[in-house]
């Protein structure tokens, strides 16, 4: 005990005047440590909240059996995933490889349109039209967009105005239609979704530095060789960014395909859907919006690999 | 020395204790894990049923009126005049009941997978009455206790006014659970502008003239119900094997189909994408008073499906007293016929055919035998299958979906 008090004065703070700059050193110290906690705080918890617990428990639900009557169980039944796609009933592997073909269809068209109504938006219009122009791009988000499917639907219809004017100028034949096949869907994708890509392509244009332009003249190349070689190149990222939005939302959607579509047009969005809201198979929806979400995740962290993304920062 | 060495045990100790606590620590999150992860199962409807047991004479005993109602029911399926539903002005006027009326329900099995969770968990709805298609879901409901014993004494005019047809149906017998809202008829509806030979059969649809111009319905009860008729079998009394033989009749069908609808098969009807389609009496009915002349009706040589719409009180519902209020009041001839002029599906009071013969001057619909059905027409009609379980509707699924999802 004794030597226990002899010593205790010296493990004591130091007293007097030197105490508050200690404290304040302290007090620096811990901030300059936690601050970057701190204002990650907000981002974690959305992260964690809107993403990795919905993520979780779809995983888990996946992994729960039983039917609406007598609940369902965790059970660890991972065989749920390879019943899905082995000797189904419902062949789900059709489905899932008929979205990723509308998907990169609707994908590939919207950078195909989209580019150039960027490009034309960035370089072409003067200053003061340039607004009015995105406007445009932007307006029809003013109406929800399954109002307008529908409104494709009406106006693509056997009897609607756009085949009835195609059949009495004999440019169709009678048997000719346009809903219920994929290109209505793969067109209704892109119609929707035209605006995701050229967005992201025009904020990337808009940026480019013109002397780079200036710079590849200058070194003989042609007009072509400019856009291939330094435009196309640069605004990567903005097709990457594009890309992103275009393909999840495209592969996932299930108003396209039942607005537009017909009997073999069913995607993998309706097959959740209806699997969920319809069969009550809980287990069934949540595994199917697993393996969506691991593949896409695999072909767009392949495509990242493959496309580079160095520069999509400059789109935040 | 002694003192240190007290000290260091006591270190020591503290620290293999803590060892053990880290190793008890893990174990313990481990075995929270799985527990959390079986916790997170979604309860059944059977756990929720077992749960209690209700005295139907109590409830109704402690419930009151309260002057308020909430009304779910499917679009288009009350009378309407500028917005606003006469018949239920006159509940209000009559009764002091202030009515929402919901038009939320599109069809049987998304509504009720919208509010089986909260049917399950026995909290309240937000709706007093629903109004359901006798059919798996319907079962569900009557079977997990999740909607109100109805007490008679409170319908006098049900006993008084209902037909025949709707008393005692064999889905829920003795009308214990349910009062039928309207009745309907499946069969086959086409346009005779492009369809010039008489429609007899289900085997019309087969007919490869028509590829890319037949409709059928996306609903698989209604669409195996079909493929049954097709072949000849009662669905009633139908077998597993039987649906397999009416799934490979619909697989015949498929390549001339364009397309497997919900209730927006009458829109494709009325403008000329289907020329023949699967379509319920009461639709085409209003599609012909509305103007499309050229629809017609008819009742397939193999007979048809014959339902019930049914209005029931989820026994968490608010106002049930009101509920039962409106029932009564909806079984009188001059409530229903004011429903009936406007919806023109099959009409559960026999006495609004006069009323809406003499009151309202209506002929066309009191004459018509597609709401005032005659005794031929309940002979060509069947009923659908009942589900004995899960299992076997399950299998009803695994059946007929493959055809729809495709």
């Amino acid at each position: 005990m004794t030597a226990i008090q002899a010593t205790a004065p010296a493990a004591s703070p130091t007293p007097g005047p030197a105490a508050p700059v200690r404290d304040g050193a302290r007090k620096r110290w811990w901030l300059r440590h936690t601050t970057p906690y701190l204002l990650s705080l907000a981002g974690g918890a959305w992260l964690v909240i809107l993403f990795i617990i919905p993520l979780v428990s779809g995983l888990v639900v996946s992994l729960e059996t039983g039917n609406p009557d007598d609940g369902y169980t965790f059970t660890w039944n991972w065989g749920v995933y390879g019943s899905l796609f082995v000797n189904s009933d419902v062949s789900y592997l059709t489905f899932f490889l008929r979205s990723l073909g509308y998907g990169v269809s609707a994908t590939l068209l919207t950078i195909v349109i989209g580019y150039p109504m960027a490009y034309f938006i960035a370089f072409r219009v003067s200053a003061r039209w340039k607004n009015t122009l995105l406007l445009l791009v932007l307006i029809s988000f003013l109406v929800s967009f399954v109002i307008r499917t529908d409104m494709w639907a009406f106006l693509l219809s056997d009897q609607g105005p756009v085949l009835t004017a195609l059949r009495w100028a004999h440019l169709a034949s009678k048997d000719f239609h346009i809903l219920g096949t994929p290109g209505a869907v793969i067109g209704g994708i892109v119609y929707n979704d035209l605006a995701f890509m050229v967005l992201p392509i025009y904020a990337v244009l808009e940026r480019l530095d013109a002397r780079l332009l200036e710079a590849a003249s200058d070194l003989y190349a042609n007009r072509p060789q400019v856009f291939l070689r330094t435009v196309l190149p640069l605004s990567r990222s903005g097709i990457f960014a594009g890309v992103l939005l275009v393909f999840i939302d495209a592969v996932g959607d299930p108003v396209n395909a039942s607005l537009l579509g017909g009997t073999h047009t069913y995607v993998i969005g309706q097959a959740i859907q209806d699997a969920y809201l319809t069969n009550q198979q809980y287990n069934v929806a949540a595994a199917l919006s697993t393996v969506l979400m691991v593949v896409l995740g695999i072909i767009l962290f392949a495509y990242a690999r493959i496309a580079g993304t160095e520069n999509i920062e400059d789109l935040v | 020395m002694r003192d240190e060495a007290w000290l260091r045990g006591l270190t020591e100790a503290r620290v293999s204790r803590r060892t053990v606590l880290r190793g008890v620590g893990a174990g313990a999150g481990l075995l929270t894990l799985s527990a959390i992860l079986s916790a997170c199962g979604i309860r059944g409807s059977i756990a929720a049923q077992s749960q209690e047991k209700v005295d139907w004479t109590k409830y109704w005993a402690s419930h009151k009126k309260t002057g308020q109602l909430d009304f779910a029911n499917w679009p288009l399926y009350i009378d309407e005049d500028h917005g606003k539903s006469p018949s239920l002005e006159l509940f209000t006027k009559e009764t002091g009941i202030q009515v929402d009326y919901q038009p939320v329900i599109q069809n049987n099995a998304p509504f009720y997978a919208t509010v089986s969770p909260e049917l399950r968990a026995h909290e309240a709805t937000g709706y007093d009455i629903v109004v359901m298609t006798n059919g798996w879901e319907l079962t569900e409901m009557i079977n997990n206790g999740f909607v109100a014993e109805l007490d008679h004494s409170r319908l006098p005019n049900f006993a008084k006014y209902a037909a025949a047809s709707v008393k005692s149906p064999n889905y829920d017998p003795g009308n214990k659970h349910s009062l039928v809202w309207q009745t309907g008829l499946t069969g086959i509806a086409y346009d005779s502008r492009q369809i010039t030979r008489p429609i007899t059969s289900f085997d019309d649809l087969l007919d490869p003239a028509f590829k890319g111009h037949v409709g059928m319905m996306n609903d698989n009860t209604e669409l195996g119900s079909a493929g049954l008729l097709a072949l000849g079998i009662d669905p009633a009394t139908s077998t597993p094997a039987d649906w397999k033989k009416a799934a490979g009749w619909l697989r015949k069908q498929s390549p001339n189909v364009s397309g497997y609808y919900d209730q927006s098969y009458i829109d494709k009807l009325q403008n000329g994408d289907t020329w023949i389609t699967q379509a319920w009496s009461g639709d085409v009915f209003q599609a012909i008073a509305g103007g499309h002349k050229h629809l017609k009706f008819v009742t397939p040589k193999e007979g048809q499906m014959i339902w019930h719409d049914n209005m029931m009180i989820p026994r968490q519902a608010e106002h049930p007293v009101d509920a039962l209020e409106w029932m009564n009041f909806y079984y009188t001839p001059k409530v229903a016929a004011m429903v009936e002029d406007w919806v023109n599906y099959v009409c559960p009071v026999p006495a609004a055919k006069a009323y809406i013969k003499n009151q309202l001057d209506d002929p066309d619909v009191a004459n018509s035998p597609l709401i005032f059905p005659d005794s031929s027409i309940d002979t060509a009609s069947h009923n659908f299958y009942v589900y004995k379980n899960y299992d076997e509707y399950q299998l009803w699924n695994d059946t007929f979906n493959p055809i729809i999802e495709s």
